[in-house]
This record gives structure tokens, C-alpha cells and sequence, in this order.
């Protein structure tokens, strides 16, 4: 199966971020790594031109849950941890519209840990944005399936005793074709991460580190933006793949041994222990989609979608010719 | 030499011997012949290897029920004629393996007469004429065993081949000759037996024979996917579990209609996809069965507090957790009523039989969609499973209803997109308590959901009043739709007006019921049916003025408690005094619901237990 270009709906004249900006006040602590990622997320809209009526936002529960009431396009608050089927759900019956996720780790990672899986399997088109700050934010501060064994944040009453998972590397395992980190307040580079995220054909994951100011005193923003020893030199807690010699973009998807190769390495990557922070993308691949391949099972989907496919006459009346799925019982 | 004109007959075995497979070509040819045909199908949560049965009545009527006498029990293994010889009527026949069933061991009536059928020897000789090893023809045990049993209700061979033509098509087209070879040894043997053509209970010849191809030989769930298809469903989720997948399985096959069959990791999974894309203006549904269904409740109240349009068929089986995964119960009505927290409207239809299970399958679309509400379907497993011989569904009275869609306002200009970005008050307060709904890609009307409570533009909210407004509003709905939907959807009265005794049901026992009013007027009785159909909004008004008007009421479910009669007595305060439950998995018959009604009418009995059937 051949993999297509990405064609995204865009408009002639671009909207401002401002004008994406929603009527409802932000009800975030001061100092919360949330404000960055929405206003990424207004910016990679309006950069990429896209048409704001056609861009279908769709959150978890939790602080970042509140996010799609205040990106002024059609935005869906839905259940904690049920963010992936209902944009899933939504991209599989109408693949004109750009799908956006977001919500929490604990969100994604927690309780939503079995959609985040299975929806790499599928490769549906859409942009996954998970706010990772490794803590549960709304509810006073317990821990998230990111934050790493024995740490204590401030609103923890013990030591964690459970072990962190790695969402890259459970990315690159369960099928996502792109998955990169980024960082809240790095507005820069989140932007364009998620601009290239909704310009990858398939299921994207963008970990995105945040703080939270009011819970997680181990990793607050000052912890980001210091220096770290490395080889006996200073360097900056954080910096970019695309300053190393690694490269996570799969050039030739049917060479299926390099592909698995790079998959390897990929996760490797994913897992190096350092005490700097490596953004960028660590796994790219161009792959049919799972409306790519619905198309090339179900004929009568070709060129069309389920939700133009017409079932009715202007006067409502069903036009649905049962014949085909009345002949097996006829007698 | 007798006649009858209803018969029932039964075929068991093992699981994954074939057991539906002789039922299916038994019941075909029984169609093919003219007859009208009910099957209910019983079988274990298993693969292979547990004891399965298919009991089929013919008649030279419609049918609606089985009754639990046997005339003819067909077996080809030792396992089905130990379990049900003894249910075999006086005077009826036992067709049977001479090799592994010895008649003196069975417990059974010794008028039976006994058909003993060599099946190893019959296939030997068809291996050897038509040199195929005899390992290859074992599954034509299954067409001997239906060949037996027509030839001794005096069904001639024509029609088995037209039977196996027609269940044999395309590509399996070859498997007619080899079968109806076999099907012909089985002729030979039976009439080889003295005094075949003086069993008891041989058919009556069809007089009134329906046109060829104008009736369907179905079951409830492919009734209402079939129903769903008509409706214009495009997209249906899943998660695996019985009853509920058979449906699913089907409409996955329907490739035609551009349907797209979504296997999700899990029951959750399938509710919420399910909203995702019935908000994006695919009309959706999702199927499941109890526990699934349990597992789906976050999920419907997200759709009830956001007014989103999805369709949940909910097949029922016996409860509570795994409970009796492949038996029947009408068990989920209270659940369905309540399911997920807080109160929000959700339109609740039970389908009473194929017809209703096609007629809801299409509705439920469009109540969903007019009133902006889940709309959950129940259908019993023992509708889901039954096979029954239908005039084809009527379809010229049915309408589409998308409810009330708005497209881009004037006001936008494509040449400006700031005229596409103005917010939408698509939860706007209004008497009927439907509110205008646009599609995401609309220009000008983007707005928010949200499961908090919201304005009516979707931003949460928690202020007092507007909580007040959107509790009301969505509420309001539910009057609507009890004014809007035709009373014939809601409920009937089946049989004379004035009756000794209304008998009140729902689902899955309407066909049995209504099979019952016959027999009881043949033994005195008058009886009549109040069959409800819509449970949410309850039709209560009219339910409380028919059961005031009785001369006696008295209510049959399939299930522990008579949920139904909880719900009128809450719905009208009326309370029914007769309550007949079974609760053992196994369908109702139409012999237990005439005895049923004979002891409330006769013993004044204020409970009655059912409990035939293996």
C-alpha cells in the first residue's frame, strides 16, 4: 500500500493566534506549564493556516483537560482518560477534519493507559499532545505513572514506590508513527514540534514536559532552565536531537529489517540515562493509516468517508437498497 | 396414519459438531417446503465439546414460540438423546446411531419409535462412490441426520436440494451433489424401517404456500443490523462479547453500505468512540452485552449531559457479572433505565421480536438524533439467537429524521474567516428542549462540549442557575418525545379488548405470549397482551388506564425479580399481583405460559416459578 501526502485544510488568509484564543478566562495556577502548550497550540494553527472551523480539539479530564475551551475551534471536553477514542472515533467517520488530543500524563498514561496503547496499533491520523508534569494536578498532587521511583514531590505523604513508564519508548513499541518531546516553556520549539506533528500522516505523540508549580516542587521551572554537569563540563538541562548525530526518521518504511532496526534505536534513545533533557523527534515513519486501509477493505469507501456516503432522498426518505443484505435469509 | 399441522423437532450434539449447521438446513427446508419455522438456539460458553441443541417448531402458521414436547429428536451422537429422549412425546420418533445409542438405556416414553441410522456405513459407501476418504465426508453427518427426519415428516427430496442449493452458494456451490447424495442414503434407510409411513406426527402438506423468496429466515440480531443498515449507520464499535457480536459480525460483512465495524481494545474504548464520532455527525452505534454494557456507563452519561446522538444495543443474558454468558434474561432493564450517574434523558426501547428488533434498529437513529439523547436498545438473547421464517420487513413507511442540523450561518463569508470563528450557542434554552446542533467543520457555529455542567455555548459552568436552566432543558426532551413518538412504538394491547386477564410483558416473550392467547381461548380462557416496547419515557399514562380497565392483570418476565412490574408500580403506583419469572437461562415456552396463566386464574398463585428446558 502506497502512503499518501498529508493534505491539510488550510485557509488563504491565515487567522491570528489571537483570534484562536476562546471567551473563556484561564483558570490556571500563575507559573502553570499549560499556558505554554495552548499558546503552542494557537500558534501551530495559525502558522500551519489551518481552516479554525475544520480543527477538532479533543481533551481528557485533569488542568490540561480545561484546554479545549480555550482554542477557539470546535472543542470537546471528554472523560478522564477517554480522549483517544473519542478523537479516533471522531477522525475514522470524518477524515476532512484535523484532530487534536491532549490531556494529562496521568490522563493518557494512567487511567487512559490502555487507549494510549491500542491507538498506536491503528495509525489514525491524529495529533496526540500529552501535558507530562508527573503529577495529578487537579486533585492535589498525587503521583502520575511518569514520575520515577523514590521521588517525594512536596504533596506526596511518602516516598513514590512504583516505577515511572517511558512514553516514548511505549510509543515506538505499540506503533506510533512520530513521536517526539518537547517542553512548555520552550515556545519555539514546541511550536514547530506541533506544527510537525499535525503535518505527519498518522498517530503522533508529543510528550511535552511541564511544571507544575504548585505540586511538583522537584522539577519546577528553574529545574529546566539550569546547567548540569556532563564530561566534566557545564551544558543546559535541556537541549535538541537535532544538535546530535541522532536521527529518528525512518526514510524507507518497506525495508521492514532497517525499519526494525531504527525502532531499536529509536527506544534506546528514548531510554538513555543522562541528566539532561533530549527534545526533538525520536521516531518518524510514513505508513498507510487506518483509513488507508479501511479504503482498501471496504471498496465503497474509496474516495469518500462515512459520513458522506448519503443514505437519503431529499424528502427523508431511506435510500438504502437492503437487497444485497436481505439475500442470504431469503426463502 | 396421522397428521399435524405444528411439530417440534430437535437436533443436539457437542459443540462445533455441526449442530447449527443441521438446524440451519432443517429449518431452510422446512421454509423451502412452504412451512413456517421458529429455532431457539441453547448452547454453553464453549468452544468445543459441551452439549448443544436446536429445537425447532414447524407449523402451517406463523410461529413466534417453541413448546417444549418433542415429536421427532434427531441425533447423531450418544450425548442428545440421553439428555432429551425423555421429552419425547408419546408416539413421536428417535432417529439415532445404533453404534453409540442403545434405545433400552434411554429413559422415554415406549411408544417411541425408533429410526436407528448406520451413519459410519452410509458414508463409508458415499466415500467409496465417489472415491473421497471417508474422513472428508464426516460433516455430511449433519445432512443425514436432517434427511431423516424430513423424509419422516413426509417432506419429499426436491425439497433438501433446493434447501442445500440455497444454502450453498457460490464458491460452496460444489457441496450441494455430495450432500444431497447422502441426504438420498438417509431417505433409503428411513423407509427401509417398517411402519415409517405411519409415524404419528407426520406434516400436513403445506396448502397455503408463500411465494418463493418473499419471507426471511432470520434472527433478532441480524433483524436489527439489517434495521441499522436501513437507518444509514456508518459506523458501529465493539468490543467482543456474546450475545452482542453476532451482530457486529454481520454488519462487518455488509461491506457494501460503506459501514465501518470498529473492534476496540475494550468495552470503554467502544462507548466513547462511539460518542466521538456520533457528535461528528456519523450516525453510530455500539453493541454489547451485560457486562460490557456495565462497563459503558461514564460513557452514556457523557452523551446524555452533551446531547450527543449515540445508538447502544445492549443484548441481554443472564446476570449479574459473567453470570449465564450464552442463556437468555431480560435482566438489564432497571440498569438501563438508571445506568450512569446523575439524571440526564435517555430513550430506553425493548424489541419484542424481529420485527420490532428491525423497526427499533432503525428508530432508535432517529430518536436519538431528533432528541439529542443515547438511545439504548434492548434485545434478549433469545430473540438475538431464534431463527424465524418473516414476510420480508415493510419499508415504505420509513423516514429519515437527522433532527435539527444547522450548517454555516449567512453572516459567513468565505473570503473572511474571522466570519467563521463566532461562537455558537449550541445548548440554547428552548421549550422543547432541543437545541439546534452543528457539525465540527460548520464555519460560525464552533462551540464547546463538556461532561461539566455548561452555558449554552459549552463553557463549564457552575453557576446555580444556568445549572437549573440545563437541567431542565435536557429533561424537557424527554416530554417531547413522549408526546412525539407514535403510540404503536410505546406499547399494544394484543388480543379482545375485555379480557378475564391482561397479561403484561415485554421483549422477547410478546411472540410467546401472543402464541399462548391462542391455546388458552382453545381451553376457555380469554386473555389479552399488553406488550411494552418504550420504557424511557414511559408510556405510564395509558399503561395505568389499560391496567385499570382489567379484570385482572398479571405480569411474565425472564427474570428474578419482574423488573417490568417494578417499573410500572414505580411509573403508576399500580402493582400487578401475578408474577411469573424464569430466571434459569432458558427461553419461555408457549406450553409453560399457558400453565402459567391456568394457575394464577385457577390457584389465584401470586408467584410462579418456570423452569423448563436443558
Amino acid at each position: 500500500m502506497v502512503t499518501k501526502q498529508q493534505v491539510l485544510p488550510t485557509l488563504d488568509t491565515k487567522v491570528k493566534p489571537f483570534q484562536l484564543k476562546s471567551e473563556k478566562p484561564i483558570d490556571w495556577c500563575p507559573g502553570c506549564g499549560d499556558f505554554g502548550i495552548v499558546n503552542a497550540i494557537q500558534q501551530a494553527v495559525s502558522e500551519l493556516g489551518l481552516v479554525p472551523w475544520k480543527v477538532n480539539f479533543f481533551t481528557g479530564i485533569g488542568c490540561s483537560g480545561k484546554s479545549s475551551q480555550y482554542l477557539q475551534a470546535y472543542g470537546v471536553h471528554t472523560l478522564h482518560g477517554r480522549v483517544l477514542p473519542y478523537a479516533l472515533g471522531s477522525k475514522i467517520v470524518n477524515p476532512d477534519n484535523v484532530v487534536l488530543a491532549a490531556g494529562g500524563d496521568g490522563d493518557g498514561y494512567g487511567i487512559g493507559g490502555g487507549h494510549f496503547l491500542h491507538a498506536g496499533r491503528r495509525n489514525v491520523d491524529i495529533t496526540y499532545i500529552v501535558f507530562n508534569n508527573e503529577v495529578y494536578g487537579l486533585t492535589k498532587g498525587q503521583a502520575s505513572p511518569t514520575l520515577e521511583v523514590g521521588m517525594q514531590p512536596k504533596s506526596l505523604a511518602l516516598p513514590h514506590i512504583s516505577q515511572s513508564i517511558n512514553p516514548l519508548a511505549l510509543a515506538i513499541a505499540a506503533g506510533y508513527t512520530f513521536v517526539a518531546r518537547s517542553y512548555s516553556f520552550d515556545a519555539k520549539h514546541l511550536k514547530q514540534t506541533i506544527m510537525a506533528a499535525i503535518e505527519h500522516r498518522g498517530i503522533s505523540l508529543v510528550d511535552v514536559h511541564q511544571p507544575c508549580p504548585t505540586y511538583n516542587d522537584l522539577h519546577p521551572k528553574e529545574y529546566y532552565s539550569e546547567k548540569v554537569m556532563e564530561n566534566g563540563t557545564e551544558m543546559p538541562r535541556v537541549y535538541y536531537l537535532d544538535d546530535t548525530d541522532y536521527n529518528g526518521v525512518v526514510t524507507d518504511s518497506t525495508d521492514a529489517e532497517a525499519v526494525n532496526a531504527k525502532k531499536i534505536e529509536a527506544i534506546e534513545r528514548a531510554y538513555k540515562r543522562e541528566e539532561r533533557i533530549a527534545l526533538g523527534v525520536y521516531w518518524k515513519i510514513d505508513m498507510p493509516t487506518y483509513e488507508d486501509r479501511l479504503q482498501s477493505v471496504i471498496p465503497a469507501l474509496q474516495g469518500t468517508s462515512p459520513i458522506t456516503i448519503p443514505f437519503h432522498d431529499e424528502d427523508m426518505i431511506p435510500t438504502t437498497d437492503l437487497s444485497y443484505a436481505y439475500s442470504e435469509f431469503e426463502v | 396414519m396421522g397428521v399435524i399441522t405444528d411439530t417440534s423437532w430437535m437436533i443436539g450434539g457437542p459443540q462445533g459438531s455441526g449442530v447449527d449447521s443441521s438446524a440451519t438446513l432443517f429449518a431452510r427446508s422446512m421454509a423451502v417446503a412452504g412451512y413456517w419455522v421458529y429455532g431457539k438456539r441453547e448452547y454453553h460458553s464453549n468452544i468445543k465439546g459441551a452439549h448443544s441443541y436446536f429445537h425447532l417448531r414447524v407449523k402451517t402458521t406463523p410461529v413466534r414460540s417453541h413448546i417444549d414436547p418433542i415429536h421427532l429428536l434427531s441425533t447423531f451422537e450418544d450425548s442428545t438423546a440421553e439428555i432429551h429422549a425423555h421429552e419425547i412425546l408419546a408416539g413421536g420418533a428417535l432417529i439415532y446411531d445404533p453404534s453409540v445409542t442403545k434405545p433400552e438405556t434411554l429413559e422415554m416414553d415406549a411408544s417411541v419409535k425408533l429410526f436407528p441410522i448406520e451413519f459410519e456405513a452410509i458414508i463409508r459407501d458415499l466415500a467409496e462412490e465417489l472415491g473421497k476418504p471417508a474422513a472428508k465426508l464426516a460433516i455430511v453427518k449433519n445432512t443425514i441426520a436432517v434427511a431423516a427426519s424430513l423424509a419422516l415428516y413426509g417432506v419429499g427430496l426436491d425439497v433438501l436440494e433446493e434447501a442445500l442449493k440455497g444454502l450453498f452458494r457460490g464458491k460452496k456451490a460444489g457441496l450441494v451433489a455430495v450432500n444431497l447424495a447422502a441426504g438420498k442414503k438417509a431417505y433409503q434407510v428411513i423407509q427401509s424401517v417398517e411402519g415409517w409411513d405411519t409415524f404419528a406426527y407426520r406434516l400436513a402438506p403445506q396448502t397455503n404456500k408463500p411465494e418463493p423468496n418473499s419471507r426471511l429466515l432470520m434472527n433478532g440480531a441480524a433483524a436489527c443490523g439489517i434495521g441499522k443498515l436501513k437507518a444509514g449507520c456508518r459506523f458501529q464499535t465493539y468490543y467482543s462479547i456474546t450475545p452482542a457480536v453476532d451482530e457486529c459480525i454481520w454488519l462487518e460483512q455488509q461491506t457494501e453500505y460503506g459501514i465501518v465495524v470498529y473492534q476496540a481494545e475494550d468495552e470503554i474504548s467502544s462507548i466513547n468512540m462511539a460518542n466521538g464520532a456520533a457528535y461528528t455527525g456519523a450516525r453510530t452505534s455500539t453493541a454489547t452485552s451485560g457486562p460490557g454494557f456495565c462497563l459503558k456507563a461514564e460513557g452514556i452519561g457523557w452523551a446524555g449531559m452533551n446531547e450527543v446522538p449515540t445508538v447502544i444495543t445492549n443484548y441481554q443474558r443472564g446476570g449479574p457479572s459473567t453470570g449465564l454468558p450464552t442463556r437468555n434474561e431480560q435482566g438489564d432493564l432497571l440498569f438501563a433505565l438508571n445506568i450512569g450517574h446523575g439524571d440526564f434523558p435517555r430513550i430506553v426501547v425493548a424489541s419484542g421480536d424481529m420485527e420490532e428488533c428491525f423497526e427499533d434498529g432503525f428508530n432508535a437513529f432517529n430518536f436519538a438524533e431528533r432528541y439529542q439523547t443515547p438511545t439504548i436498545l434492548l434485545i434478549d438473547k433469545a430473540l438475538a439467537n431464534s431463527t424465524q421464517t418473516i414476510p420480508k420487513f415493510p419499508e415504505k413507511h420509513l423516514r429519515i429524521d437527522r433532527g435539527q442540523i444547522v450548517g454555516a450561518p449567512e453572516s459567513f463569508n468565505p473570503e473572511d474567516p474571522a466570519t467563521g470563528l463566532p461562537k455558537f450557542n449550541r445548548f440554547k434554552v428552548t421549550e422543547s428542549g432541543i437545541s439546534p446542533r452543528s457539525l465540527p467543520g460548520t464555519p460560525g457555529r464552533i462551540h464547546f462540549l463538556t461532561g461539566d455542567e455548561h452555558t449554552e455555548y459549552g463553557v463549564i459552568t457552575e453557576k446555580p442557575e444556568i445549572r437549573i436552566a440545563m437541567m431542565d432543558k435536557r429533561d424537557r426532551k424527554l416530554a417531547t418525545a413522549a408526546r412525539e413518538i407514535p403510540q404503536d412504538l410505546q406499547f399494544k394491547l394484543y388480543g379482545p379488548e375485555q379480557a378475564d386477564i391482561t397479561i403484561v410483558g415485554w421483549g422477547s416473550t410478546k411472540g410467546i405470549i401472543i402464541d399462548a392467547l391462542d391455546e388458552l381461548k382453545n381451553q376457555g380462557v380469554t386473555a389479552n397482551y399488553l406488550h411494552i416496547r418504550l420504557m424511557s419515557p414511559f408510556p405510564a399514562e395509558k399503561v395505568a388506564e389499560i391496567l385499570t380497565n382489567a379484570k385482572k392483570t398479571m405480569i411474565i418476565e425472564s427474570n428474578f425479580s419482574n423488573q417490568l412490574a417494578k417499573v410500572i408500580k414505580m411509573e403508576t403506583g399500580i402493582t400487578i399481583p401475578h408474577h411469573v419469572a424464569k430466571y434459569t437461562g432458558r427461553p419461555i415456552s408457549q406450553c409453560e405460559a399457558v400453565s402459567a396463566v391456568q394457575e394464577v386464574l385457577t390457584k389465584n398463585s401470586r408467584k410462579v416459578m418456570l423452569s423448563c428446558g436443558h
